[in-house]
């Protein structure tokens, strides 16, 4: 178990920058997520971590040792692939096996032939054999022990390539996309399994994904990257509620966070064509953003007065998608070329049919400048900060549809 | 089955009924195999069956007429010593080219993956004697082999060491002839060995690297050598196969001599068909040549079956 620290980390392929100038600390024993859409360097990231990449510029610990000189080897971390990197040609149990006889035996220990009757080697042989049988009996391997990986399905060899990083008992654990290659089904299931084994073995992981459900779904903490760069680093629920920047706000969240364009003149901030009443904001900020999450709409009639610590938006429905438990409601602006998506409770829905015209009334936003900074502070009219969830978390009284 | 199936047209016979259009796919298939199978058998199983037949006969070329004489042929081969030393001749000409072209070839192949400039040009280089007659080449040997002129014998002669007539010594001359075999087959197989190694995941040496083997020796352990197998597989097979049929630079430089040292399988046997016109004979040595090379081919299909669930 160890922590990793790593500072200032630059790196380029030719002209192109992939990281600019990363720094992260990661904790003993906690479960790390680097997310972001591909080619944001999180897997160039995680491969400098792992010693098949060399940065150009910065420090990386770990523990207390740096690494940055050391071969993968000599790092005492585990790297599970995205394509799982089996050898096809080994059995599972010769695929467990060969981390530990690579550690555990010597140079001539390991020679063919020979190598088996040296001394010594027989019992580290069967040392290293109930290892691996244990490894692989609680991850469920253990009847599969003599196949080969093409006789595996794929959550079977996602399992084998966990097993080798396991057995070793690595300080820490690198995964790149574990889950990718597998179907929608299977890929609940193994978030759930890897998230358990994180518990179990306390170990520090450090695990790359562009699939923000199973960012927010496994881990302790999530460092959001984009373009080279970590835009922030936080626990799952404050990456969602309170992101720093409008792209860790739309990539975070499904549906995706529906954002506006804002203007303020005259301490008038309107957004779409309607006055929103929100105060606080600085004078010089004339072109804004703001962002609003499925769940924080309601739905109203456009007849309906609007209370002054909410803001609101006229459109007509263009789709609506039944999911049982709760219905996306698809709103086409008027004023602005924008579809809004509103998730609802279905009774609230109900009756709605597309065409409909209809107000979106929200309580809480979030304002960002036109950088995409997040501008906090930021008031409605009777004085409540917008960006928070309103105390009588309820909202207004849902507006009945007759159909 | 019940018979009271709304799909049924014909509730009356169950029994034999045939799906609408089954006849004339099956027509279908026929007219387009047709080609094919016509072909194979104009062209390959046809001609080997005719050699086959042949061998069994005492016809020579231009004889009037032909008798059956049953194993007469392979009878005389059995005690023909010329066979038997085209046989051997064959066989160590195999044993001594196949290993070591097929290790040249992958050291070769090796050393120009894990290079990292001027890859094409040692590519080419080493491919131009696949890419070039052998016949050619062959003038160039017998003068590089030149007892007194020729270059290897100059370079032995500088370094103090023993000279010989090369290609007119009865120990030597086979060995020669392998020489040039192995210095025409690395190209080849390096090529084969470049695209298996081309076909290797990145990803697998990162993770020998990860578990600890990352020395040279331990990658190509670990990595490179298994996952070659079928590549190996194959490159045996066709230098095995190619190394077989030696015959030109036979027939160019030694004909066979000194003393039948070099006669091998496909020289005598054109000697028996074209100059003695023993046409039923040089069928039967065919018939010898072709089984070996079934033997290979039916080795390669066990192996490579063997390794198929690599994927």
């Amino acid at each position: 178990m160890a922590s990793v620290s790593i500072q200032g980390l630059r790196k380029s392929f030719g002209t192109t920058p992939v990281l600019r100038g990363v720094s992260l600390d990661i904790r003993d024993g906690e479960f790390l997520t680097l997310v972001g859409p591909s080619g944001c360097g999180k897997t160039t990231l995680l491969r400098i971590l792992a010693g098949l990449d060399h940065a150009d510029e910065g420090v990386l610990f770990i523990g207390d040792t740096p690494v940055d000189h050391l071969p993968p080897k000599r790092r005492d971390v585990a790297m599970v692939f995205q394509s799982y990197a089996l050898y096809p040609y080994m059995s599972v149990r010769q695929n467990m096996a060969l981390p530990l006889l690579m550690r555990r035996l010597s140079r001539l220990q390991r020679m063919p032939l020979m190598g088996r009757w040296l001394p010594g080697t027989r019992a580290t042989l069967s040392d290293i054999d109930s290892t691996v049988a244990e490894t692989a009996e609680s991850l469920g391997l253990g009847s599969l022990l003599e196949r080969r990986p093409a006789q595996l399905s794929g959550g079977q060899r996602q399992r084998v390539a966990l097993g080798r990083a396991m057995v070793r008992q690595p300080s820490v654990f690198l995964m790149d996309e574990p889950l990718s290659n597998l179907d929608a089904k299977l890929r609940v299931s193994t978030r759930a399994e890897i998230a358990q084994l994180h518990r179990r073995l306390g170990t520090t992981f450090v695990y790359v994904t562009h699939d923000q459900v199973e960012a927010m779904t496994m881990s302790d903490r999530v460092a959001m990257m984009m373009d080279g760069e970590i835009l922030q680093l936080a626990s799952p629920q404050e990456l969602y509620d309170d992101p720093n920047d409008l792209r860790v706000a739309e990539f975070i969240g499904t549906p995706k966070a529906n954002t506006l364009p804002a203007t303020l003149s005259h301490d008038v901030l309107r957004v779409a064509n309607e006055v929103w009443p929100l105060h606080g904001l600085a004078k010089r900020e004339t072109q804004l953003r703001i962002a609003v999450r499925p769940e924080w709409w309601s739905l109203g009639s456009t007849s309906e007065r609007t209370s002054p610590a909410e803001g609101w938006i006229d459109g007509d429905v263009s789709h609506i998608e039944l999911l049982g438990s709760e219905t996306l409601v698809h709103v086409q602006s008027r004023g602005v070329d924008a579809v809004m998506v509103a998730r609802v409770t279905p009774e609230a829905a109900r009756g709605l049919m597309p065409g409909q015209r209809l107000r979106l009334r929200t309580r809480r936003a979030l304002v960002f400048d036109a950088q995409g900074l997040r501008i906090r502070g930021v008031r409605w009219a009777g004085g409540r900060v917008c960006d928070v969830a309103p105390a009588d978390a309820k909202g207004p009284a849902p507006a009945v549809f007759s159909a | 089955m019940r018979s009271d199936s709304p799909l049924r047209h014909n509730p009356g016979s169950a029994q034999g009924l045939q799906r609408p259009g089954a006849q004339a796919e099956q027509w279908a298939a026929w007219l387009l195999a047709g080609p094919a199978v016509v072909l194979t058998w104009l062209m390959l199983l046809g001609p080997a069956a005719g050699v086959i037949l042949l061998s069994l006969t005492d016809w020579t070329f231009g004889a009037p007429e032909l008798n059956w004489i049953g194993l007469d042929n392979y009878r005389e081969m059995w005690g023909d010593t010329a066979f038997w030393q085209s046989l051997r001749n064959t066989l160590a000409y195999v044993a001594f080219t196949v290993p070591t072209s097929v290790a040249l070839g992958l050291a070769v192949a090796l050393l120009i993956e894990s290079g990292s400039s001027l890859k094409g040009l040692y590519r080419a280089l080493f491919f131009l004697p696949v890419t070039s007659t052998l016949l050619a080449m062959a003038l160039v040997f017998q003068f590089a082999f030149h007892p007194t002129v020729g270059i290897v014998n100059l370079a032995l002669g500088a370094l103090g060491l023993p000279t010989t007539d090369w290609l007119k010594n009865p120990d030597t001359a086979l060995f020669s002839l392998g020489v040039i075999g192995i210095w025409q087959a690395v190209g080849l197989n390096m090529v084969l060995f470049l695209a298996g190694l081309k076909a290797i995941p990145k990803d697998l040496y990162e993770a020998a690297a990860i578990d600890g083997a990352d020395s040279g020796w331990e990658r190509f352990r670990r990595v490179t050598w298994p996952m070659l197998g079928p590549a190996l597989v194959f490159v045996v097979t066709i230098t095995a196969i190619r190394s077989f049929q030696v015959f030109d630079t036979v027939a160019v430089l030694t004909e066979g001599g000194p003393n039948k040292a070099t006669s091998v399988l496909l020289y005598q046997m054109v000697q028996e068909g074209f100059s003695f016109l023993r046409s039923a004979y040089a069928a039967a040595l065919t018939c010898i040549f072709l089984a070996f090379v079934l033997l290979l081919t039916w080795a390669q299909n066990r192996l490579l079956d063997r390794r198929a669930h690599y994927g």
